[in-house]
């Protein structure tokens, strides 16, 4: 299977975006070799702005940017672009609904080894709470791509969660991404997986293993986490005796919580948490990271033997 | 054409309207919007060209109040525009009004930036400068910023900036009027000499009286011709300008007059 990060994705897709468009304008934080906003740089240094290690400024930059008709594509790692500029993105972005598309790299405990000060694991949360701002999190090449130059057409402030490490490929060439569209990626019995990110491969691992022991479960890959697919998940709540939803955050504010405020609406359903448990990460390896901290399909699979 | 006695009477009447808004609204902030008075109605009346015909262009000359907190002055000076009519001053801070407590971009024709939180407008400032320099349009971006907020570090990121960025099409006027909520800047955190540092920072500065429409308008006319750097213009003034009670007084930052206090004050703005 073909893998590729999120982030080289965003890469490859935003330096063929940009000479596309001439009011697309990068800005990233002196981390454009590990955004990979630097393929941009290399196709299209006039329109690619370093403004060094200034997170903040960056944000003001790139609304000031915005307002004279630009589209803006603002990079860091998430950490920081959702963390140490949050009242920024809030007030300067937020609060004005600018079209500044921030496009965060390293999200979660899989950019690994530097450790728990650069893994963003609350930034879905800071990000949903700001009024009119969408938040995505594509799970593969294929969705990235689409997404990049999908919002490039949508107007308003966005946060795309993007990550380091390579994930498998799980969408075919011919995928045409909706925003807010939830993907049923595999249709089961009673039990329903909402999956985002890199939990989204293993709640199709988790998939498989289950259906060899005769359980067919239902995958769904929540890719927007902001407007949240409410159609869809009453739809597959009403047929679902428990929703398990799994994601590379922590537990509160973040998918779990965006599927818990539906579900206790609209239709109150039985629910299993895979996300991290008010805990920081540390420095090791994705995998481990992963395996460590509870992400991984045996996680999913034990959620869902809880209630057969 | 300067015509300084016009300037004169719509500095008057837009300190008279400050007034009458937070006094109606029993909350605003009359000492900094005094301070700034002449730098506002000088950019909008000589210096900048905005008008009825280009206000809602993405792209114009563009003022960003980083100061946003003075926002009676900026709705004062937009209804002197015409883009504003004097009876919604009148509803400024109240429940359903287009003048917000701090300035919403998006609800008033005229305002170039929602600010209000310190720090974060001259960094929006430098993005539209930016904005400029890439798409060759011959724009000039005004940022008023104050000298209290420039404890922010945020400033001095969007300095850094505008100088790496060889922004000549920004103006700063620095509204230096010695004062912040808690008292004497230089007392509370002294951020002095702010022209040694903007010069440091790589920007050309300039000294203004910053209640003399004439130097002002001059030192506007001095920054068209630097080339290569943003300017500067660090101009002194006073806070709560024009009403004696209210003058270099701390206390007069975001306290609304009384019926007789600001009855007083109209008396004096004549």
């Amino acid at each position: 299977m073909a893998k590729m990060a999120t982030r080289e994705a965003y890469g490859k897709a935003l330096a063929d975006l940009i000479v596309k468009n001439e009011n697309i304008v990068v800005l990233d934080a002196d981390l454009s070799k590990s955004t990979k906003t630097y393929d941009a740089k290399v196709v299209c240094p006039q329109r690619h702005f370093n403004v060094g290690i200034a997170e903040c400024d960056m944000m003001g930059i790139a609304a000031g940017l915005a307002t004279c008709g630009n589209i803006v594509y603002a990079s860091s790692f998430a950490m920081f672009a959702t963390g140490r500029a949050y009242e920024i993105v809030r007030n300067s972005i937020g609060y004005t609904h600018l079209n500044v598309k921030i496009c965060a790299t390293h999200a979660g405990i899989t950019l690994g080894e530097d450790g728990a000060s650069h893994q963003s694991i609350e930034d879905l949360s800071l990000m949903r709470g700001i009024p009119g701002m969408t938040v995505i999190q594509p799970v593969d090449d294929v969705e990235t791509t689409q997404v990049i130059h999908a919002i490039s057409e949508l107007n308003g402030p966005f946060y795309v969660r993007l990550g380091r490490f390579a994930v498998d490929t799980i969408n075919a060439p011919d995928y045409k991404w909706q925003v807010g569209k939830g993907v049923v990626l595999r249709e089961g019995k009673d039990i329903t997986v909402f999956a985002t990110g890199v939990l989204v491969q293993q709640a199709l691992v988790a998939y498989d293993v289950l259906k060899a022991e005769g359980v067919e479960i239902t995958v769904v890959n929540i890719h927007t986490i902001k407007p949240i697919d409410e159609e869809l998940i009453v739809r597959l709540a009403k047929k679902s005796k428990v929703i398990i939803s799994a994601e590379e955050h922590s537990k509160y504010g973040g998918l779990s919580s965006a599927i818990a405020e539906v579900l206790a609406a609209k239709c109150p359903t039985l629910m299993e948490v895979v996300a991290l448990n008010d805990t920081f990460g540390e420095s090791g390896t994705p995998q481990l990271l992963l395996e460590k901290y509870g992400l991984t399909s045996k996680e999913i699979i034990a959620a869902v033997k809880k209630h057969i | 054409m300067r015509n300084i006695a016009d300037l004169q009477e719509i500095a008057l009447r837009v300190r008279r309207n400050i007034i009458k808004m937070v006094t109606e609204a029993k909350s605003g902030h009359v000492g900094g919007s005094f301070s700034a008075t002449e730098i506002a109605v000088s950019l909008y009346f000589e210096e900048m060209n905005i008008n009825k015909d280009n206000v809602k262009d993405k792209a114009r000359d563009k003022f960003v109040l980083s100061k946003g907190h003075a926002s009676p002055l900026l709705f004062a000076v937009l209804c002197e525009k015409g883009f504003l009519a004097e009876s919604e001053l009148l509803t400024f801070r109240k429940i359903n009004s287009n003048l917000q407590g701090h300035p919403n971009m998006n609800y008033v024709d005229g305002v170039d930036m929602s600010t209000g939180s310190l720090g974060q407008g001259l960094a929006a400032a430098v993005g539209m400068a930016l904005s400029y320099k890439i798409h060759n349009q011959d724009f000039r971006v005004y940022s008023v910023v104050g000298d209290g907020e420039s404890q922010e570090g945020m400033i001095w990121e969007a300095a850094m900036a505008a100088a790496h960025y060889k922004l000549d099409n920004l103006l700063v006027i620095l509204d230096q009027n010695g004062l912040q909520i808690d008292g004497d800047i230089t007392k509370v955190m002294n951020p002095l000499p702010l022209d040694e540092k903007f010069k440091a920072f790589g920007w050309h500065v300039l000294y203004v009286d910053g209640h003399d429409l004439n130097q002002l308008l001059d030192a506007y006319a001095v920054a068209r011709t630097i080339k290569g750097q943003p300017t500067c213009i660090i101009a002194t003034t006073v806070k709560g300008k024009g009403v004696s009670v209210m003058e270099n007084q701390a206390g007069w930052h975001g306290v609304a007059p009384t019926l007789e206090q600001a009855e007083a004050a109209l008396k004096e703005l004549v």
